[in-house]
Parts: structure tokens; C-alpha cells; sequence
């Protein structure tokens, strides 16, 4: 895997994954191995993604690498014109990987075929966010030891949420069967279930979020974005038919988790924080880990 | 002058090269771009509108001494799924083919994606066909599709 980019989480097979995968736990035994002790990380975040942006920077930090950034007038010299080729290609000789957020769809495909270092996508606009992926798979496969043959069960906005759209497109190498909770109109789209359908995978649509609760292992909440319904009306009726409480989950199985990219503004209520089954404040540690793993793993060290 | 000279005219025969028959006359300039026509010195005739018995109005194009791959020539597919290739030599045809819709196309077409990369730097377009029957095209850079309906060529 050395010397190669990650744009899309389908740009990993099964294999890679899982091997990815393993390596995020040794990481995990030992956070601290200063094995990036020569190399130079660029982040270049061309929009704000405060949380990613630590989280790659702390990765970096425990591998003992050095990492260099933006500053706000280099981020000027963008608006000035510059291209984003000569923008990845002069940071190419500075460092030896870049990671990079930029708000355009297919900048980071782009920048990795104009770059000599490898490029690690950190989201490029509204397409893919390969590295969040990494970290729901890692979640699930630490929570339930494995990830072949579990329910997943997603709720809220399926139709535009990127982070559903790769995990729905990961978990397809492991024979998951799928539980599709969201209103009408945000229903997952044909072009992910085309992946379902190719691996002849069980997936079932609901509209109403109890009915899938005691068959899931995991059971993966996203926000529903008012901007995304054309017609405000619809969006007050469905605002608060996809939240999560804690009275919900009185039958569920023993290992079942909830898991949320992040941040969260109404849609699991307050009182499953303090459940067993709320997992989403641990997901942001192994976070740290995947990406240490993937660090690693591409510079081949 | 008779109905028969006309004809000739219109079909008037090369001894060496390609016809290109059964163009939709809407595309015929786009064929004419897409294959860079306008670079080429071979002798080029162009028929614009001319009467089909198939299609009512259609374009030709003869080009004298100039042969193409099958992966240049199927790039005109995109704007002419009819079009019929004619291979001549001596003045005989030799092969006679139609044109099949690509597995990948390169910088003829558009994203759709107004936020795609493609559409906000200087990039060169690229897709990969995943539907050939009814021409969805997925971008190779925001992944996204561009459908029949919204495909506009460069
Ligand atoms: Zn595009």
C-alpha cells in the first residue's frame, strides 16, 4: 500500500481494509510510536473542519511527525487565483504526504493525480469522506469483534448524508443486511442501493424508526438538514419522528451500539448519553487510531 | 443534368479512406469536433442535411486516406449512436461497422456538477460509462452521474 493515495473509501478492497483495520488496534495497544519522526505531514484544509483537522494533527503528532499547515495568508494566495494545481505541486515539495479538505467535489481524485506525495482525502465537498468511513467500520468492528453478518441499522438523512453512503458502500464487502429508517424524501439513493442489490445483500425501508430497533447491532443516527426539503412544511413534520430516546431501546440486542459522525443537534436525545449502548463520544478517539494506521500504512513505515 | 448527377455528387466516391454515414445533422459539427476534423490536411468532404430514407435529414463525412481506432472513432458514438463507419480502399468498401458508446470518454462531455472540480479549475473531463443503453456517464473526479437528458458537450 505504500505510496498510495486514499480519495474514496472504494478505492480500498476488503483486504485493505481489514488489514487497516488490524493495524488501528496495535495502535490503539500504543498510541505513542514516533515512527514519523522524519517525515513532513501537510494539512491543507481549504474549508474549516475543526474536528477533522485535529484529529489527523493529533495522529501525526503521536507518530512523532511533523506537520504543516495554511496559514491565513497562504490561504490568501489561493483566493488570489491560484490554481490548485500549483497549489498541491509546490506543497509537494515540502512535505512527504498531504492531507487535504477542499469545499469542490473531486479536488482531492484531482490534487492525487497532480501531486508526487500521496494524498489523503479529509472531505472533498459534499462526495467523499473516506477516513470518517475508516473510523464507523473500526467502531463497529471493536464494538461487535467482527463485521461480517450484522444488522446495521441508519437513520435520518440517507439521501444527501456522504458518511451513510460510504459505510452503506464498506459494509457491503462483509454481508451485512441493511435497515434503511428516513422519510420518504430522503431515501438512500439508487446509485448506493446499486451496491446492495450487485452483492445480493438483504436491505428493508421503514419510515418509522422503532420497528428496526431489536434487530440492529448497530444502529447508525444522522441529522436531518432543514436546507435539504423543498417544501418547509414537510420538514416540521418530519424533524422529530427521528430521534432517538432512551425509552426506545428496551429491546435490543446485548452488544447492540449507537453510533453518530458527529456533531449532534437533537436527534438522540439526551438521555441515551448516559446508556451502555451510546458509542458515539468513543468513536472519536479511534478516530486517532485509524488514522495513525493509515498514516503509516501509506508511507509504508 | 439529371437526377442522377446530383446523386453522384452527393455520394461521389474517395479511393482511400473513411466515410463516416448516417450522422444526426445536429451533430454533425460535433463529430467534426470531437474527431478534431479541423486539424486534420487529408481532402474532407462534408454533406449537411442531406435527405435519408432512415432518419429524414442526415450528415456525411469522407475522408480521404484517414483511418481510425476503434476507441477514436467510438467517441462520436455519444452524439451519433447511428452513425455507420465505411472503410475504403480502392474504391471498394472493405468494412462497413456502427459505432459503439465507449467504456470511458474523455473531455468531450461536461460534468453536470456545477461544484465538480472539473467545472471550477482548469481540468479535463473523464468519465466512466455505467450505463451504456440509456447513457449515464459517472465522473471520475465527484463521482457523480450525468444522465442523457443533461449532457453538454465541451
Ligand atoms: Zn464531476
Amino acid at each position: 500500500m505504500k505510496s498510495k493515495s486514499l480519495i474514496s473509501i472504494s478505492d480500498f478492497s476488503k483486504e485493505e481494509i481489514l488489514q487497516l483495520l488490524d493495524r488501528a488496534k496495535e495502535f490503539e495497544k500504543e498510541p505513542i510510536q514516533r515512527i514519523l519522526e522524519n517525515y513532513v505531514i501537510a494539512t491543507l484544509f481549504f474549508e474549516p473542519s475543526t474536528r477533522t483537522r485535529l484529529s489527523f494533527e493529533s495522529a501525526v503528532s503521536r507518530l512523532g511527525g511533523k506537520i504543516i499547515s495554511f496559514t491565513d495568508s497562504m490561504t490568501s494566495s489561493v483566493q488570489k487565483g491560484e490554481s490548485l494545481k500549483d497549489t498541491i505541486k509546490t506543497v509537494c515539495s515540502y512535505s512527504d504526504l498531504i492531507v487535504m479538505r477542499h469545499p469542490r467535489e473531486g479536488s482531492a481524485r484531482f490534487a492525487s493525480e497532480v501531486a508526487s506525495v500521496p494524498v489523503i482525502n479529509a472531505g472533498d465537498g459534499a462526495n467523499q469522506h473516506p477516513t470518517q468511513c475508516l473510523l464507523d467500520l473500526y467502531s463497529i468492528f471493536k464494538t461487535q469483534k467482527r463485521l461480517d453478518d450484522l444488522n446495521i441499522m441508519m437513520v435520518g438523512d440517507l439521501k444527501y448524508g456522504r458518511t451513510v453512503h460510504s459505510l452503506v458502500i464498506a459494509m457491503c464487502h462483509f454481508n451485512t443486511t441493511f435497515h434503511l429508517v428516513s422519510p420518504t424524501e430522503l431515501k438512500l439513493p439508487g446509485s448506493v442501493k446499486v451496491h446492495i442489490k450487485d452483492k445480493n445483500l438483504k436491505y428493508y425501508q421503514y419510515t418509522d424508526i422503532v420497528e428496526a430497533i431489536p434487530k440492529a447491532d448497530i444502529i447508525y443516527m444522522t441529522r436531518i438538514q432543514k436546507e435539504r426539503f423543498s417544501d418547509p412544511i414537510e420538514y416540521e413534520k418530519v424533524k422529530n419522528s427521528y430521534i432517538l430516546t432512551a425509552e426506545m431501546l428496551y429491546t435490543i440486542k446485548p452488544d447492540m451500539k449507537v453510533l453518530h459522525p458527529l456533531p449532534r443537534i437533537n436527534e438522540i436525545s439526551e438521555d441515551v448519553d448516559e446508556l451502555p449502548q451510546a458509542y458515539y463520544f468513543n468513536q472519536a478517539i479511534n478516530g486517532i487510531y485509524v488514522r495513525q494506521a493509515l498514516l503509516a500504512n501509506i508511507l509504508g513505515v | 443534368m439529371t437526377k442522377m448527377l446530383r446523386r453522384e455528387l452527393k455520394v461521389s466516391a474517395i479511393e482511400n479512406g473513411t466515410v463516416i454515414d448516417h450522422i444526426p445533422s445536429k451533430s454533425l459539427f460535433q463529430v467534426v469536433r470531437i474527431l478534431n476534423l479541423e486539424d486534420l490536411d487529408n481532402q474532407i468532404l462534408i454533406g449537411a442535411n442531406l435527405d435519408s430514407q432512415k432518419y429524414g435529414k442526415k450528415g456525411i463525412l469522407k475522408l480521404s486516406n484517414k483511418f481510425f481506432k476503434s476507441e477514436e472513432i467510438n467517441k462520436i458514438a455519444l452524439v451519433a449512436p447511428t452513425a455507420t463507419i465505411i472503410v475504403i480502399k480502392d474504391f471498394h468498401i472493405i468494412e462497413k461497422s456502427n459505432v459503439t458508446i465507449p467504456d470511458e470518454v474523455f473531455r468531450i462531455v461536461k460534468c453536470f456538477n456545477p461544484n465538480c472540480i472539473t467545472n471550477q479549475e482548469k481540468v479535463k473531463t473523464r468519465f466512466t460509462v455505467v450505463d451504456k443503453r440509456n447513457l449515464r456517464l459517472q465522473c471520475h473526479y465527484c463521482e457523480r452521474i450525468t444522465a442523457k437528458d443533461n449532457m453538454t458537450f465541451i
